[in-house]
């Protein structure tokens, strides 16, 4: 890491890459191209091709029977956590995310429940305005609102909407312990509560 | 009070003499950190966050009065040791539940500590249960609360009802090193904070007040909140629209603050109601009674050719005083275009009480407003259910009586458990029906200038008075000599022998004196017991500001000409400040703008009242109309005042200007009415969005613009009636009122006033009666007669029953002959 945390370009493995000089008038651009045409470059990718292809040695991914596996910070559609102690849901409705949204695309609507608490009854993400930004991850308080590996929104209409019901994890992959934290931004980081200044306690 | 300068952090300043520190710094834009002080009200000392160094001495800026040439340092290195100390203390065992407190960010908690840099916290101290309280309309956390006392504040000094106090919290005492290593105002602070919450004064758990929620509104922290609206959204999620409450004629200053109703219906709905609370405070029905407005109104045009047409037939507009100036300006704009007769029964006889009034005064309206009365310290208010015709003028009463150690006489025949509740200092004079005129004949003798007063009332007023002799036990003390018999030592022989001394001791002694004393007749006439003079005389020590207010109960009384002009011999010959209470919303407005007349026509249009054809915007006439909170509009307040009211929500029908324009008034908008408005009764011209709506730091209101009160050529003929003593009322006697929170069927139509309709017996008299809560009664006067059933009501006492007026379906005008007071008989059916 501590390489790329270094942004200063003067200093490390820098180095120019060495470019041809353009030409500037039309009688070296006729030679550049007459240079470039008989050089044969392009037998030399058909050759690879055809050499890949003997030895069956494919390397594109076969989409969509293949897929990619996603990286744990990608950013797709949005998905709701549970608890781990009690899998009920993690969203306490403080309507931070609907707040930050920059493409003003969450919505919420909230009451108050029978225990006093405070309960989200509605929760829609317009994925239509959704640019995916993170923002609402990374706000989230609670580590509720986080983004997916699921990235296929086609659809036929540009306004897809999402609701609370299908971005909650569901109650059987809770139970088989299988959801799975967000590590994008918004995330705990490493050591955290080492950095934490410790309230006093009076008990 | 004359004019001062002080030096706040170097930079000079003028303020007043007297002025507390921290009101001159915020005038002049210093910055004082303050939690628990409230505008108007008197310093709480809670917080102590308000600590300064005033000429080398620290003080607190909330309670400390600048002084001619003082220096004031706002802060120092002990100050922010002593700023730091408490906003952690205040942080201590705070709940961490900010995402879903409904204070959300608009928290003074969150703010200090921000503001301070609080980011580590040194205190601890065992917390005890503190769990929440629904305390009716209002929601109190303990866990949240921080104890500065600003609700206790609130309700004690503005609104009266002395409901909320500080209770113990049974929390362990500080740990006792605190104490020396705190600094000391945060641990005195704190010391009060361990022991205290916030609770009722009643003992129960529910609230029994008038319910006017000021003390949520006023709540630095989530810990009241109003009961409707908790976790319904966040504060910056809420539009806020400035606005003036529609409600009765104070004009208060509000914002509803509005958003989508929900994910389905992207429709703007009004969440609550806020207001500057530091500079006006609202009743219950302002907080509570916003949802009035007249919704789901589509354009039907069938109905809309319909009341062109009867517009066209009628020669008739009855119309209430709940309009905006403009439309009462369109409504004269049709009259005088097509000659219809106006009429508005209630503010006719504003109108003509303030014509006669202005007869003797020389001036169009009364010379005082709520302001110069809150800030006056001998009130007198005669004529009024005030705390229900103008809750407003209440809390005027109610600061003047507080804060300014004012005093007040308030007669009216209703005795009123709240108004004796507002102090010690206020003295209620229950007199009988019609005998208002008594009331003033007995002020004028008491408070007019005598020389000053024509003669002929000079002399009639001398002629109540008489001498007579009484007799008074007075307790004086008697020095009384005894002859005690002692036994002493005698020095020469050293024997004991008994010796007789002479003692004298004072004795008291109760001795009865002939004296004369004066005799007002008057105050028999009023049934005022001989306690009244001495009292009277305790009152006025020490006061030099004085107001009278007068209301409703007049303008109607049989002799109302003779009344208007006797409130303006005392306007003229006291020292007495004048306000009227208008009877509804706009009355002074349509007073002003509309010329009304008397009888009504043959075919009528009635608006927001019954008519042959009727627009209303209570949604149940042939045409829709906007309701106040639906209209841009200005209205006229009590403090003579044109305060501007924008659009809440949409509305999606016609208005009285569509009307009047297919009727061939030409301006487009009603606003634009607003500089139309008739410059020779005192308005401005002035364009709607000219106007401006806000307060200053220093507290002045710089809403819309005040009224002139224009003069008017008078002759010099000062002579009034005399009491007409055969004028009374005797028996079961009903009055017109409204319960708390309830002025007309719009407050009636809202969904968190829900106050019952019905006749309105004192529990007090219920309990005497045979009637039971609940039963229907038939309430006969020579007027007519009505059925409802009885509602016991704590809010009043006495006798008298109230009938409300909210409630148009109980039509309870019908029974009185103009005058609120009617003799009635009650029978269950």
């Amino acid at each position: 890491m501590e390489q790329f945390n270094n942004r200063n370009v003067a200093e490390g493995g820098y180095y120019l890459v060495d470019i041809e000089e353009y030409p500037t008038d039309g009688w070296g651009k006729f030679k550049r191209v007459v240079k470039r045409t008989f050089r044969g470059e392009l037998f030399v990718g058909l050759w690879v091709v055809l050499r890949e292809m003997i030895r069956f040695d494919i390397h594109t991914i076969q989409y969509p029977e293949e897929k990619m596996p996603i990286g744990p910070r990608y950013r797709a559609v949005h998905e709701m956590k549970r608890l781990w102690e009690s899998d009920t849901e993690r969203c306490i409705g403080c309507g931070l995310c609907e707040k930050i949204c920059i493409s003003d695309c969450i919505r919420m609507d909230t009451r108050i429940d029978e225990n006093s608490r405070k309960e989200v009854t509605e929760y829609t993400i317009n994925l239509g305005r959704c640019i995916f930004c993170g923002y609402c991850a990374e706000v989230c308080p609670e580590l509720a609102i986080t983004h997916g590996g699921e990235y296929e929104n086609a659809s036929d209409q540009r306004e897809h909407f999402v609701d609370y019901e299908y971005m909650l994890t569901p109650i059987d992959v809770m139970k088989q312990n299988a959801q799975k934290e967000f590590e994008g931004f918004g995330a705990i980081t490493p050591h955290e509560d080492e950095r934490v200044k410790k309230t006093p306690l009076a008990y | 009070m004359s004019k001062i300068a002080i030096n706040i952090d170097g930079k000079e300043i003028e303020t007043q003499e007297g002025e507390y520190i921290l009101n001159a710094a915020r005038a002049n834009d210093i910055f004082i950190p303050a939690i628990c002080y409230l505008t108007r009200c008197s310093p709480t000392l809670a917080c102590r966050i308000c600590l300064v160094e005033a000429d080398g001495k620290q003080v607190y800026a909330c309670n400390a009065k600048a002084k001619d040439g003082m220096n004031i340092t706002t802060s120092t290195e002990t100050i922010e040791k002593e700023r730091r100390a408490i906003m952690e203390v205040y942080d201590v065992n705070h709940p961490l539940q900010c995402g879903v407190c409904d204070q959300s960010g608009e928290c003074e908690l969150q703010n200090y500590t921000l503001e301070i840099g609080v980011d580590s916290q040194t205190y601890a101290v065992k917390d005890v249960d503190r769990s929440a309280h629904d305390w009716g309309h209002l929601h109190y956390d303990p866990g949240l609360c921080i104890v500065c006392e600003r609700c206790v504040t609130a309700c004690k000094d503005m609104i009266g009802d002395n409901s909320l106090k500080t209770i113990a919290r049974g929390a362990d005492p500080l740990n006792a090193e605190f104490k020396e290593s705190m600094p000391k105002d945060a641990y005195a602070m704190w010391n009060k904070l361990n022991k205290s919450v916030i609770g009722l004064t009643n003992g129960t758990d529910v609230l029994d007040c008038t319910s006017c929620g000021e003390c949520a509104a006023v709540c630095p922290v989530g810990a009241l909140v109003d009961t409707h609206f908790m976790y319904k959204s966040n504060a910056w999620e809420l539009t806020q629209i400035p606005a003036t409450c529609g409600h009765c004629s104070a004009g208060c200053q509000i914002s509803y603050d509005v958003k989508h109703t929900s994910i389905e219906n992207p429709e703007d709905k009004i969440y609550r109601v806020m207001n500057e609370w530091n500079y006006v405070s609202l009743c219950g029905a302002g907080r509570y009674g916003f949802d009035y407005q007249n919704a789901d109104v589509i354009k039907d045009e069938e109905a809309f050719e319909k009341a062109v047409e009867a517009f066209k037939k009628a020669d008739t507009i009855k119309f209430t005083s709940t309009i905006t100036n403009e439309e009462a300006l369109i409504l004269e704009r049709l009259k005088e275009k097509f000659g219809y007769k106006l009429i508005n029964d209630e503010a006719k006889s504003f109108q003509k009480f303030l014509h006669d009034y202005s007869d003797i005064s020389g001036t169009r309206l009364y010379g005082s407003d709520l302001k110069e009365m809150m800030n006056s310290n001998f009130i007198v208010s005669v004529g009024t259910a005030i705390k229900t015709d103008n809750p407003n003028a209440r809390y005027s009463l109610n600061n003047s009586l507080t804060v300014n150690k004012g005093a007040a006489l308030y007669f009216h025949p209703l005795s009123d458990p709240i108004i004796d509740g507002l102090g010690k200092n206020i003295l209620s004079v229950n007199h009988k029906p019609l005998q208002e005129e008594s009331v003033l004949y007995l002020l004028l003798d008491l408070f007019a200038d005598k020389e000053k007063l024509p003669k002929e009332i000079t002399e009639y007023l001398a002629s109540f008075h008489s001498m007579k002799t009484v007799t008074v036990t007075e307790t004086i003390k008697e020095k009384v000599v005894e002859i005690v018999k002692e036994k002493k030592v005698n020095e020469e022989t050293g024997e004991e022998e008994e010796v007789e001394v002479e003692k004298s001791k004072m004795v008291p002694k109760k001795v009865s004196k002939e004296v004369e004393v004066d005799d007002n007749r008057l105050l028999t006439i009023l049934g005022i017991n001989d306690k009244f003079n001495e009292t009277l005389e305790k009152f006025l020590k020490k006061k030099d500001s004085f107001s009278l207010v007068v209301g409703p109960d007049l303008y109607n009384h049989p002799n109302s000409k003779n009344i208007a002009r006797l409130v303006a011999l005392l306007e003229k010959y006291s020292e007495f400040k004048l306000v009227m209470i208008p009877t509804l919303t706009n009355t002074l407005g349509v007073s002003l703008i509309n010329e009304l007349s008397d009888e009504a026509g043959s075919y009528s249009i009635g608006y927001n009242t019954k008519g042959d054809f009727t627009l209303s915007a209570l949604g149940d006439g042939d045409l829709d109309m906007p309701a106040i909170n639906q209209q841009e509009g200005t209205l006229t307040s009590i403090n003579k005042r044109v305060n501007p009211t924008n659009q809440a929500i949409g509305y999606g029908g016609y208005e009285l200007n569509d009307i009047a324009k297919a009727l061939g008034l030409e301006l487009e908008e009603t606003i634009d009415y607003t500089k139309e408005l008739p410059t020779h009764r005192g308005f401005s011209a002035v364009a709607f969005d000219d106007l401006p709506d806000y307060y200053t730091n220093a507290g002045e209101e710089i809403r819309g613009y005040v009224l002139k009160n224009m003069g008017r050529r008078v002759s010099a003929d000062e002579s009034v009636n005399t009491i007409d003593e055969t004028l009374v009322m005797e028996n079961d006697i009903i009055y017109l009122a409204n319960p708390v929170r309830q002025f007309t069927d719009f407050t009636k139509k809202t969904t968190n006033l829900d106050e019952e309709s019905g006749v309105y017996m004192s529990e007090e008299s219920l309990s005497k009666s045979d009637f039971n809560e609940g039963d229907a009664v038939v309430v006969k006067t020579a007027n007519g007669e009505l059925t409802s059933k009885i509602v016991s009501d704590n809010k009043i006492a006495g006798d008298i029953v109230v009938l409300p007026t909210f409630d148009s379906n109980l039509n309870s005008e019908a029974l009185v002959n103009g005058y609120r007071f009617a003799t009635a008989s009650i029978k269950k059916v």
